[in-house]
């Protein structure tokens, strides 16, 4: 490579990454200074606290019996889904991935509707039961992994999924033909194979249950996990021990992290495609009925949570107190959303946000999916790291981060006040996505012939002509994909919204919390509704979008 | 039907000891389109058959069939005359190599190797060791704890027939077994593996697209063309004596020109020149056909510079190099071309020659 053409590579990455050193870095370096403000003190004070002790403890329990329940869902549905034919198999297919279409915020409310004291199922259960009181309480460690499991299995269906269509169907042949049987080739062939797959979404489940904060949030009851433990921390002004907790839970998804990758260390294959195997027929007609009568269970379980929180939108505030279901219906709730300023508010707030924060990270992203994939030089590989960083980090740390940075005007530190303004929110939502949008335009941009370039140069193109007519078009559909899923997260957002946002630019969840503890259970869920609608109009004009240039 | 899995290759006398492997009038349907139709055939003890077909012609369907993972809609596969056409694929004890050899990515040679010992509870000290016998007999001691992913195409492929080999296989299926190597390896791979097949002595049973591979390896030829079977035999009898224009076609080297059967002889006019030609029919063929057609191969034509009263004259389109001798292309008239073999390189392109038969005989084909 010419010197020059490093120097131009420099030269363009050197602002991305003196932004993401700034917003990212920065940040989270400033959260672990803060922590050894006076020395170990604060360290001391967070092991002396038995409240941030089982905090931990909690925190690390449920994130690994959310990834033991999602695997127990997601692993079996996708075998049941990728090999075998029955009826309502179709139908089933089409709602596997349904819970991952609500933010998740409306899908904690949404259980609540439904299993929580007051709740249709636990309702309809202590009436057929004749019992005096609720069968079961929605609170606690089985709550919140009952509600991550729902929400979170579908990446290990996803993942398990992908693996089964790529599985090389001659493998399983050639193992029976050796003289294995059903269970060898399972135990031996299939499960091994599928390892990357299983132990990659388990990765992803850790994660985001160990982050997740909507649930221990609402069922937690005096249940504390690290995540609901910092916003505390905060709102006590105990502003070094927030650092230390906040410290602690990326330093613990970082341990998750390089577990997870060294447990899957050994693999060195891929598994190529070569043509699935179909799908087989179930024989006996008995496995057959019970098949096709789980299988509808399966999608009432999926689709009620939608159902109930349409419903719910249109029930009169207040007036469901002890019946099954809400008795007044109205439009009411819908109403006041479009007509009162101070409930139309979120809604543009939220908009405006998630869009924001999109366009940057489409074009910090761009460029830096650019300079990764097709540039040679030698900043590659921080770039790489720092826009995978975010990843790793728990939203409530990176939350947290910015609270402790973006706090006050201070050009010789680089602090600029932004905590209490409108932008902290759409910076918080940026710096989330930049990992969504920069690997999907890196997969894109990896799929194009890097020999294009040249071949644009030398048919005497620009290197601004080269961007526009060649390079851009190719990192197009990573573009849009990832876009789509920035926007969609970001207009959802809840766990770094929760410990940043002020009365003006309040978001949709914010708002949907507040409802909620008004007990206006109507307007929470036509918030909720409209929150779902939303997502589904950006995904419909993603695709036209898609469709109108492919 | 088998016995239990364990038990699988213990019949009365140990070592190829299985019998005949035999399809008996087998055929298998998907959908509306027939596969294989109707397909009979037999490989002995000790023999090297060879399913030789272009893509589509039903060869691997065949082939899966005789180790189960099809199972024909009629017709029986036959072990020793035992009926095995119900058998599953994991009781049948046949050692199968697959075209990409699928080989297990996650675990390393030996391991590979021994799967089919550890399926059947082989104790591991036993498996590993029988494993790494059989690795040395394919010339790969020493290459047990490699992972796959390192070994070469060839390499790969002799793991895989260790690893068909190692369970002492009562029969052997290979699908395209030399296609992916490249063409040094290849041909040192034909002679490899017929002395390794030789030595097993079970029935072996191999599907390629290329008849040069099956003239090397196979003792005998199966030609199959859209699922059903048109020849089969020795590569000499394909050769020598098709019993169709479609074999002589697929076996090629050589044109195939329109005759008038008269016999023991055949006349063929090229351009109003009119030769009578030896020939030979197939085993079982009318002594007339009403049309006929004569191949005319390569060497069995001869080339001369000077015009000849009873020779089909033309133009030297293409001038070859084949190792010992020159392969001319003679465009002839009528809008026949030949290949003409010829010690003497003199001739050049475009030269005017003519072309007059040898003694013979001629393979003489029905259409």
């Amino acid at each position: 490579m010419k010197a020059s053409s490093r120097r131009q590579s420099w030269l363009i990455a050197l602002p991305v990454i003196v932004l993401l050193l700034w917003t990212v870095v920065y940040p989270n370096a400033a959260v672990i200074a803060g922590s050894f403000e006076n020395g170990l003190g604060h360290w001391r004070e967070f092991a002396a606290s038995p409240a941030d002790r089982e905090a931990l403890w909690t925190s690390l329990v449920i994130s690994v019996a959310s990834v033991f329940a999602s695997l127990a869902i997601g692993v079996p549905l996708a075998f049941l889904l990728g090999r075998f034919e029955f009826p309502g198999r179709r139908l089933l297919r089409a709602v596997a991935t349904l819970p991952a279409a609500l933010p998740p915020l409306v899908g904690v409310i949404a259980f609540l509707f439904l299993y929580g004291e007051s709740g249709l199922v636990t309702r309809v259960v202590q009436r057929v039961l004749g019992m005096a009181e609720a069968p079961w309480r929605l609170k606690g460690v089985g709550a919140i992994v009952f509600v991550h499991a729902y929400t979170m299995y579908v990446y290990v269906f996803l993942f398990v999924s992908a693996g089964l269509e790529r599985f090389d169907a001659t493998l399983d042949e050639a193992a029976s033909g050796l003289g294995a049987n059903t269970w060898q080739r399972l135990r031996r062939v299939t499960l091994p194979l599928l390892m990357p797959a299983v132990a990659g979404s388990a990765l992803l489940v850790f994660m985001n249950a160990l982050g997740s904060f909507s649930a221990p949030y609402v069922f937690g009851g005096g249940l504390r996990v690290l995540s609901t433990q910092i916003l505390a921390s905060k709102t006590n002004g105990a502003m070094g021990l927030a650092y230390v907790e906040t410290t602690v839970l990326a330093l613990s998804a970082v341990a998750g992290l390089v577990l997870f990758r060294w447990l899957d260390r050994k693999r060195r294959y891929t598994l190529a495609s070569k043509g699935g195997r179909s799908r087989r027929t179930i024989g006996s007609r008995r496995i057959q009925i019970l098949t096709t009568v789980a299988s509808a269970v399966i999608v009432v379980a999926l689709v009620l949570p939608h159902l109930m929180v349409i419903l719910v939108s249109f029930a009169r505030d207040g007036a469901w107190t002890t019946q099954v279901l809400p008795p007044e219906y109205t439009f009411e709730n819908y109403r006041r959303l479009f007509s009162e300023s101070e409930l139309w508010k979120p809604i543009t707030n939220s908009v405006s946000m998630a869009l924001i924060a999109t366009a940057a990270n489409l074009v910090v992203c761009f460029i830096a999916g650019y300079l990764i994939v097709l540039r040679k030089f030698g900043g590659r590989g921080l770039l790489e790291l720092l826009v995978a960083l975010p990843w790793a980090i728990p939203a409530t740390a990176i939350a947290l981060g910015l609270a402790a940075t973006f706090n006050r005007n201070d050009l010789l530190t680089g602090r600029v006040l932004l905590v209490g303004t409108f932008w902290i929110l759409p910076l918080a939502y940026f710096i989330r996505d930049i990992p969504l949008v920069a690997s999907a335009v890196e997969s894109s941009l990896r799929q194009m012939d890097a020999s294009l370039e040249d071949a644009a140069r030398g048919l005497g193109a620009s290197w601004m002509m080269t961007m526009r007519r060649v390079i851009l078009p190719a990192a197009r559909p990573g573009l849009v994909a990832g876009g789509l899923l920035a926007a969609v997260t970001a207009v959802g957002e809840f766990v770094a919204s929760v410990v940043l946002y002020t009365h003006s630019n309040r978001p949709i969840s914010m708002e949907i919390l507040a409802q909620l503890r008004a007990l206006a259970f109507g307007t929470a869920a036509a918030y909720s509704v409209l929150l779902i609608f939303l997502v589904l109009l950006m995904t419909l004009a993603a695709r036209s979008f898609e469709e109108r240039l492919a | 039907m088998t016995a239990a899995p364990r038990a699988r290759n213990e019949g009365p006398d140990e070592k190829g000891g299985s019998g005949a492997l035999a399809l008996n009038g087998v055929t298998r349907r998907f959908g509306v389109f027939t596969a294989v139709d109707n397909v009979s055939f037999e490989v002995g003890p000790g023999e090297l058959l060879a399913l030789v077909g272009a893509s589509g012609s039903g060869k691997t369907t065949t082939l899966r069939m005789a180790a189960g993972y099809e199972t024909p809609d009629a017709g029986t596969v036959t072990l020793g005359g035992k009926d095995i056409t119900s058998v599953p694929p994991e009781r049948r004890g046949f050692g199968m190599v697959f075209q990409h050899y699928a080989l297990f990515p996650h675990m390393p040679v030996e391991n590979n190797v021994a799967f089919g010992l550890e399926a059947r509870g082989v104790s591991k000290t036993e498996r590993l060791e029988k494993a790494r016998a059989a690795l040395a007999n394919v010339g790969l001691e020493g290459a047990g704890s490699r992972p796959i992913q390192s070994l070469s195409g060839g390499e790969q492929q002799r793991v895989a027939l260790a690893r068909a080999l190692v369970i002492e296989p009562r029969a052997l299926l290979l699908d395209e077994p030399l296609s992916n190597l490249d063409p040094t390896l290849r041909h040192a791979m034909r002679d490899d593996l017929r002395a390794l097949l030789r030595r097993v002595g079970v029935p072996a049973l191999f599907v390629t697209h290329d008849q040069e591979d099956a003239f090397a390896v196979a003792d005998r030829i199966a030609l199959l063309k859209k699922g059903k079977l048109l020849q089969v035999g020795t590569p000499e009898e394909l050769y020598n004596a098709p019993i169709s224009r479609e074999v002589a076609a697929f076996i090629g080297r050589g044109r195939i020109v329109p005759a008038i059967d008269k016999g023991n002889t055949a006349t063929v006019t090229i351009g109003g020149v009119a030769r009578d030609l030896n020939v030979t029919r197939p085993k079982g063929a009318p002594s007339h056909v009403e049309t006929a057609f004569v191949v005319l191969r390569p060497d069995a034509l001869e080339l001369s510079r000077s015009p000849g009263v009873l020779a089909w004259r033309g133009r030297i389109t293409n001038r070859r190099f084949a190792g010992g001798l020159i392969v001319y292309r003679v465009q002839l008239a009528d809008g026949v071309s030949v290949d003409v073999e010829s010690q003497s390189g003199e001739a050049r392109e475009d030269d005017n020659v003519s072309v007059s038969p040898l003694k013979g005989p001629f393979p003489l084909v029905p259409a």
